[in-house]
């Protein structure tokens, strides 16, 4: 006795897809509990809030002007009036470490957005463009990559003198090749999947396909890869800060806080200890996130558990 | 295996080739007398005079590019602007400090990281997997110059251990390998870490090969199984994350010559900054640039000579 084939279709597809809901909410569901279950996941989700919470409110938690001097109470040791002391010019360094995280804000939203778009675009033609456009455009990133980012910004502030733009353009330059090579290889795989060639046979052009289709495919990688950047982004901004090539004192970056705290390193070791903890929370908190977001969203690339 | 090497020396070959234009094009790419540039403010006319004519300032870019490419071939990268002496002459005598940094550093890093990763691996989930987990995850965490800081104001200001800066006596081996400590130790803190999960990550994938289990069907003593068959296999990603990493190693190690008044290449790319002081930049940067190249090379063809499917990719 067979089936009726009256008119199952229409149910049966609602069906599926009622059924196709509510295992993605599921998923869903499951992804947000294995995320809050995750310690280092939350760990790192909380001090990511805190880094961002200090930075844009700095000016109303600050307890002080982080340029005002207070020549009396000078290279003061950590007190109640100053808990994290205060230094040669009599700043207090716990203000500054606050306006300094807006420093590594701005340095982390714009390099990062940057070198994440421009090497969403290039990864994408890469992957999806002719042969030689893909050779030399990974021949490009190889070059950009051959330089150490300390020694090409240096060779670079050699030219300009320093400043904060030099350091950004630099951040940016070093990072867009793991951004297009990550995008490249997606683009790679998705390039002879059915979906692309059918927008292709039915006419849709090259930008269309990569920005309407390629895109949503490709950026999710792209984005955990954006996350795990900003330590590498926010200590290339310190370090060179540090060394004096990048934001220039007075203004208070945790580099110049470092750099401050270093000369007079034997007379007021607590600058120097100060200056530091935010750049390793902040750091741990980017890195513990992503990875937490890795393992929940990419699974293959995971910590192998 | 030979077709497989001479692409990849080409290919290493118009990397270099990229750095020279680059290198080159930045004395041009800013405004200003390029002869100037390189001789300092202080020169008189007479010496850049001097200069454009012998660096053929005066005639088309494309030749004056030759000729840099010439004379950077030759191992002449030009003079030290104010002590007038050969930019070579000076990074031979500081190649050394930075050379022992880089490889004492990796060293230390290689012989502690992969063990631990190792060990790790053959029994996850215990509390020698979950230390390592967390230790290694924090000491990436932190930037390699505030290690160095830190390691600074503990080791040397505080308890007085080591000695804070220079290179040592010349001469006096235990005296340089006092001063090589500290500096060795925070550039390679980080690379414990890192190696330690890279080698964790890639011997938990080799552990579940069926060739593994075939192997231990055999027979064969556990450490025969992981030392002999699979970190041969496991190792191999490592190998190329170290080439990789080596960009960021002799960043590091930058840092490192600065905070400790190392007198390596990096230091002195540094003081040639702030002194504008070009051809010793210029020769600095390229050879910094060309080790790396060198680094990234041998570990890829390393890699290559371990892993047959390798050859056939590029």
């Amino acid at each position: 006795m067979s089936a009726l084939p009256s008119d199952p279709v229409v149910s049966d597809t609602t069906a599926t897809s009622d059924a196709l809901r509510e295992s993605a909410g599921r998923e869903r569901r499951e992804k947000l509990v294995r995320f809050l279950t995750d310690w280092q996941g939350v760990t790192g989700l909380l001090l990511v809030v805190i880094f961002f919470a200090s930075a844009i409110f700095a000016p109303w938690i600050a307890p002080y002007d982080p340029n005002a001097m207070d020549i009396p109470a000078r290279m003061s040791g950590p007190t109640w009036a100053h808990i994290a002391g205060t230094d040669q010019l009599g700043r207090d360094t716990f203000s500054r470490i606050l306006h300094g995280g807006r420093v590594a804000l701005y340095i982390a939203a714009i390099g990062v957005s940057a070198s994440l778009s421009i090497g969403l675009v290039l990864g994408m033609i890469a992957g999806y463009g002719p042969r030689w456009l893909d050779n030399l455009l990974l021949l490009a990133f190889d070059a950009v990559r051959s330089f150490p980012a300390v020694i090409l910004a240096l060779a670079t502030v050699a030219l300009t003198g320093p400043s904060l733009t030099v350091v950004l353009a630099i951040v940016i330059l070093t990072t867009i090749p793991s951004y297009g090579r990550v995008a490249r290889t997606a683009t790679l795989a998705l390039r002879h999947t059915e979906f692309i060639l059918a927008e292709r046979s039915l006419g849709a052009s090259t930008g269309r396909i990569l920005f309407q289709h390629v895109m949503p495919n490709v950026i999710g990688p792209l984005l955990i890869l954006a996350a795990m950047e900003v330590p590498v982004v926010v200590s290339i901004e310190a370090g060179l800060s540090f060394l004096g090539i990048g934001v220039l004192p007075p203004q208070a970056s945790w580099g110049t806080i470092l750099n401050e705290g270093y000369l007079v390193i034997r007379d007021a070791p607590w600058m120097v200890i100060a200056g530091g903890i935010p750049l390793i929370l902040t750091t741990l908190g980017f890195t513990f996130l992503g990875e937490a977001l890795r393992d929940i969203f990419d699974p293959r690339m995971g910590r192998g558990r | 295996m030979i077709p497989y090497l001479t692409k990849r020396l080409g290919l290493a070959a118009i990397v270099v080739m990229a750095v020279l234009l680059l290198l080159f094009s930045m004395l041009h790419m800013i405004p200003g007398n390029p002869a100037i540039l390189a001789l300092g403010t202080r020169a008189t006319p007479e010496a850049i005079a001097e200069y454009t004519a012998r660096m053929r300032l005066n005639e088309p870019v494309v030749t004056q590019f030759f000729h840099f490419l010439g004379n950077a071939v030759q191992g002449d990268l030009g003079q030290d602007v104010f002590s007038n002496r050969p930019v070579t002459a000076i990074i031979a005598e500081r190649i050394g400090f930075s050379l022992a940094l880089i490889c004492t550093g990796m060293g230390w890093a290689v012989l502690l990281g992969v063990p631990l990763g190792c060990l790790a691996a053959v029994r996850p989930g215990s509390w020698l997997d979950r230390v390592t987990g967390i230790f290694s995850v924090g000491m990436i965490a932190i930037p390699s110059f505030l290690v160095s800081i830190w390691a600074l104001l503990l080791f040397s200001l505080e308890l007085r251990w080591l000695p804070a800066i220079g290179a040592g006596e010349p001469g006096d081996f235990a005296d340089q390998l006092s001063h090589l400590v500290l500096p060795a130790f925070a550039i390679g803190l980080g690379w414990v870490g890192y190696l330690a999960r890279m080698v964790r990550a890639s011997m938990l994938e080799v552990l579940g090969e069926p060739y593994i289990r075939s192997a231990r069907a055999f027979g064969l003593t556990p450490r025969r199984v992981v030392l002999g068959y699979a970190l041969r296999v496991a190792i191999l990603p490592t190998i190329t994350l170290i080439g990789m990493g080596f960009g960021g190693l002799i960043s590091s190690a930058v840092f490192a010559e600065i905070i400790f008044s190392r007198p390596g290449v990096g230091k002195m790319i540094f003081d040639a900054v702030s002194d504008r002081n070009f051809p010793i930049v210029q020769g600095g940067v390229l050879v910094a640039t060309c080790f790396y190249i060198l680094v990234v090379l041998i570990s890829d063809l390393l890699i290559a000579w371990l892993d047959p499917r390798v050859r056939s990719s590029l």
